[in-house]
């Protein structure tokens, strides 16, 4: 199958690769550029494994092809924290236990993070609707919404920091 | 004076230390099946079968080989020649790898394809043409029996209808006399519908046969990596040393990740034909139409009871759908599971049970779903039928346990079905329960509401069950039987590797098998290393499902934690220039008796077994121990749910569920917590959404995401958890298994609460899930509603 050319800012980094035309985002990111973070659960879009974010909110990247991010900028979970340090969301899922498999982390966390860019002080509600199209199976979601809170409670306070 | 340790501090015992697995987990590195890319490797799809039952005429791979990038096409007929187009099942049947005859089930395997990537590996499959001969299917165990039934398993010499094992246990004739005797039989009937265990992550493995040196490697998605080794070994008959499972990084179990699956299987050939590494990462429709599922089992019942509320017997009988082979993983000697764990909480005299099993056109499973082999469905019928004594005896339903649950001073309590209860405080566990719903509060509230036209119900389950197979002396699969393994190895600085047979999916073995060596050494948990999921390096396990980590792996790694502890002893002996007899242990360090301040850590213990131990002694500090359970250990749990159901629509809400669990002593709380909310979002499933139905041609209706319905964050209830503490007497530490108890005792607290709503209908049953059109049909004209397929299609 003829390939095209894609280029596409991952984490910040643009990258230019030749792809087929079916091969679908997630397999992009996973099989050509190795970042094996996100994660392929169901294939219909319910699952959200594969979440990343797409310009800043969060897509199905089992359900993009990888040539319709031409141009666009994807961020993935290797790209959430720095190598020394973890995000204040990776912080709060490991503060109040919201992970056990770690499966569907990764997409829970990029959800996450686009809802407290629009919403800094969510309440548990907003935080469960915001999460409702991605599934967990191992932590009933009540540890998954406090982490989120915690996530939020810390993000607002360095914000409030830096305004100071 | 030297410092005692604060064990907490140090993660030991009681700690909820945070998570070491979850730093990989967060930054998107962990490592899964699907992560790894090995030289060479290929890639593998698996076609499968679009009908329920039919004859094979004929299969065409002509265009798939012509296909550039197809490396492999194989067919039933070839894995013959290797002697694998069948392989043994777990419960001594037979299941086809890749079918030849027949096909037996929708989504059976019939062919695969190896390709330079899985896109063309799937196009290479979507040009098979294979002719089939459509045969009627069968989809339940009624049909199965019918005395016009078509034959399933026509491949089975001396097979001649659809019945897959028969079993009974208990006292028959004892139990016929209680029922002679009794006030008031209480009947009922129902159907636990067949669920799938779902994790996120589907199945798969990467086969790596090395020409070279014979040996193959297989990284796969497995609960239970040495049993899949011995199995390997019998299916493929391969050399068992040179044959390595690894299990690295696993995104959810819950039992679908024990059994052998044909697409492992064709793996593996395909790497050995091929001599590359050959992946095969199953897809959602394929998890959830061919990989083991759980319960799907019907129930009729009854119990004998008196007046005052006390029952003298109970007598059931099971009917079994197994699918089309009998692949239930499930301990040899018991054939329907652990299922006569059933009223085990209870103080009844007498008990007797039969169970059929049959096939039907509907994949293989039976695997314990979150469960320790069929004990979720014995709790669920033992707590539906407690309810509906309850109600014909006109006793209030918490009163009615009371009555009849075991006493504190009963244990060890041996149950009609042979089982011996280790402990317990059952009574205390309601209490607990009860006072926290506010329960005689929400009987008044729920009066009131009805009054007013609004449907309020509460639901009770009390539950018990065995958790941590074996004894060696009655449990086996395939003929090992069920202990497990720890190793351990101090270095001379006092960081330590622990090496354990079971495998994390999600439990956290990494965090909290490390805390038990805390507790028996003092080394801190943070200096202790973890590793397990590799058979060649890690001594021999039974695997990570049914609860048994904690109670079986655990144990063995307090064990062999106190065998180094005795060695360790001698080194201080040495060091402290005493007599053994002459040391004393505290947490971290021994010291000589009577002189407090004169002690060696185990740490310079640690050192001096590599630099200074005694002439004649063996150097180093390091250990294994095999435990082999004396019991099962036996939690208990208390679960209340309140509900309100909209009696226009059916729909029903929950309103609160309080959990009292007693899983012994908590090695990491937070931990125990996360496993128990974990656990009750699944019995919430089943109860309100979660299964896998047919209809009358046998298609599988539930095959994906879009039909297959899963909790989100959205409608999951909160959940308010309780604990009540008794140490189980026969393990090191005091532990009980606690991972499944509230899927196993959830459903009935849900179904109950929605029933107890709809009291005043004479409704005796809904079957789950309890849809609200279930729930409307009900009220409407007040009856039971069933759910046994087939379901009816739309032009019905």
């Amino acid at each position: 199958m003829e390939e095209r050319r894609v280029t596409v800012t991952v984490n910040g980094e643009p990258r230019s690769v030749e792809v087929e035309p079916r091969i679908l985002l997630v397999h992009l990111l996973r099989e050509v550029l190795g970042l094996t973070g996100s994660h392929i659960g169901c294939d219909t879009t319910n699952c959200g494994a594969c979440t990343v974010l797409f310009d800043g909110l969060p897509v199905k990247s089992c359900t993009m092809f990888a040539v319709m991010a031409d141009g666009h900028e994807v961020m993935t979970v290797e790209g959430l924290g720095l190598s020394s340090e973890l995000h204040p969301i990776q912080e709060g899922f490991r503060e109040e236990h919201g992970l056990q498999c770690g499966f569907c982390t990764p997409g829970m966390m990029l959800t996450s993070k686009a809802l407290l860019q629009e919403n800094p002080n969510p309440t548990e509600e907003d935080i469960r609707w915001a999460l409702s199209g991605n599934l967990c199976r191992c932590t009933g979601y009540q540890n998954i919404v406090k982490s989120v809170l915690w996530a939020a409670e810390k993000l607002r306070s360095e914000a409030g920091a830096i305004s100071r | 004076m030297a410092q005692a340790l604060d064990e907490i501090k140090i993660g030991g015992l009681g700690s909820s230390r945070k998570r070491v697995e979850d730093d990989r987990f967060l930054r998107g590195k962990g490592n899964y099946t699907d992560d790894f890319k090995l030289p060479g490797m290929v890639h593998m799809e698996i076609l499968r079968s679009p009908l329920a039952h039919a004859r094979i005429k004929s299969v065409d791979t002509s265009k798939a080989w012509q296909m550039p990038g197809v490396h492999m096409v194989l067919t039933g007929e070839m894995a013959a020649q290797h002697n694998l187009a069948w392989m043994p099942t777990l419960s001594y049947d037979t299941q086809a790898v890749l079918a030849t005859d027949k096909v037996r089930f929708q989504g059976q395997e019939v062919a695969c394809v190896v390709a330079d990537d899985p896109y063309i590996a799937k196009d290479g499959c979507d040009a098979i043409v294979v002719e089939y001969e459509p045969l009627p299917p069968i989809v339940n165990p009624y049909q199965a029996v019918a005395e016009d039934a078509p034959l399933i398993r026509d491949d089975k010499e001396g097979q001649s209808d659809n019945i897959c094992y028969r079993w009974e246990v208990g006292d028959r004739e004892g139990t016929e006399r209680a029922f002679a005797q009794a006030d008031l039989v209480s009947k009922l009937d129902l159907h636990y519908p067949r669920s799938h265990p779902s994790p996120i992550e589907c199945c798969g493995s990467i086969a790596d046969y090395n020409a070279a040196t014979t040996k193959l490697t297989v990284y796969m998605t497995t609960q239970a990596p040495h049993i899949i080794r011995a199995a390997v070994a019998i299916v493929a008959e391969l050399p068992e040393h040179m044959i390595r499972i690894i299990s690295p990084d696993i995104g959810g179990g819950f039992g679908n990740k024990v059994p052998v699956y044909p697409g492992y299987v064709c793996s593996i050939l395909c790497s050995i034909l091929l001599a590359r590494p050959v992946k095969w990462i199953e897809d959602k429709t394929g998890n959830l139409t061919s990989t083991g599922f759980g319960r799907d089992i019907y129930y009729k019942g009854e119990l004998a009871l008196r007046k005052d509320g006390k029952i003298l017997a109970v007598r059931f009988h099971c009917d079994t759908d197994n699918g089309a082979f009998f692949s239930d993983a499930q301990p040899t000697k018991f054939k329907i599971g652990l299922i006569h764990s059933a009223f085990a909480a209870y103080d009844i005299p007498f008990g007797y049970m039969t169970a059929q099993g049959t096939y039907t056109n509907k994949a293989p499973g039976g695997v314990a779903y979150r469960c320790s082999f069929r004990v979720t469905e014995a709790m669920f019928f033992q707590e539906r039928a407690i309810q509906a004594a309850a109600d014909d005896l006109g006793m209030d339903q918490a009163e009615f346990r009371r009555i009849n649950l075991v006493k504190d001073h009963q244990f060890p309590f041996r149950t009609p079905y042979g089982f011996l209860l280790d402990s317990g405080q059952y009574e205390k566990c309601l209490d607990v329960a009860l006072n926290a719903v506010g329960y005689d509060e929400f009987l008044s509230e729920k009066e009131q509401a009805r009054a007013q036209g609004r449907r309020l119900g509460i639901g009770i389950s009390t539950m018990t069950e065995p958790l941590g197979a074996g004894n060696s002396r009655e449990y086996d699969i395939l003929g090992i039987k069920m202990f497990d393994a720890a190793e351990l190895r101090v270095h001379p600085s006092g960081k330590a590797i622990l090496k354990i047979g079971s495998k994390t999916q999600g439990q956290g073995h990494e965090t909290t098998f490390a805390q038990i060596v805390t507790h028996e050494l003092g080394i801190p948990a943070a200096d202790i290393l973890v590793q397990h999921g590799d058979t060649d390096n890690t001594p021999f396990g039974m695997g990570t499902y049914a609860s048994r980590s904690t109670p079986v792996a655990g144990a063995a790694t307090a064990m062999v934690a106190r065998k180094v502890r005795a060695k360790a002893r001698k080194l201080a002996a040495h060091l402290l220039e005493v007599s053994e007899e002459d040391v004393e242990w505290e947490l971290g360090r021994f010291y000589v008796r009577g002189a407090p301040n004169n002690g060696v850590s185990i740490q310079e213990c640690a050192m001096a077994a590599y630099g200074n131990m005694p002439d004649g002694m063996e150097p180093g500090l390091e250990n294994n121990a095999y435990y082999d359970p004396p019991n099962m250990t036996w939690p208990f749990a208390a679960y209340i749910v309140t509900v309100e159901v909209d009696p226009e629509t059916g729909v029903w809400d929950v309103l609160r569920m309080v959990a009292v669990d007693d899983c012994g002593v908590r090695i990491n709380p937070m931990i125990v917590e996360a496993q128990i909310m974990g656990g009750m979002t699944e019995a919430y499933a089943m109860a309100n959404m979660q299964f896998i139905t047919f209809d009358a041609d046998g298609n599988c209706v539930g095959s994906n995401y879009m039909d297959y319905l899963l909790p989100t964050a959205w409608e999951t209830p909160g959940f308010e958890l309780h604990e009540v503490v008794t140490p189980c007497p026969h393990h090191p530490i005091g532990a009980k298994g606690i991972g499944e108890c509230a899927t196993v005792g959830g459903p009935a607290a849900f179904v109950n609460a929605v029933m107890n709503a709809i009291d005043d209908t004479g409704v005796r049953n809904i079957d789950m899930p309890v849809l609200p059109d279930r729930v409307w049909e009900a009220l409407k004209y007040k009856r039971d509603v069933s759910g046994m397929p087939p379901v009816k299609s739309d032009a019905e």
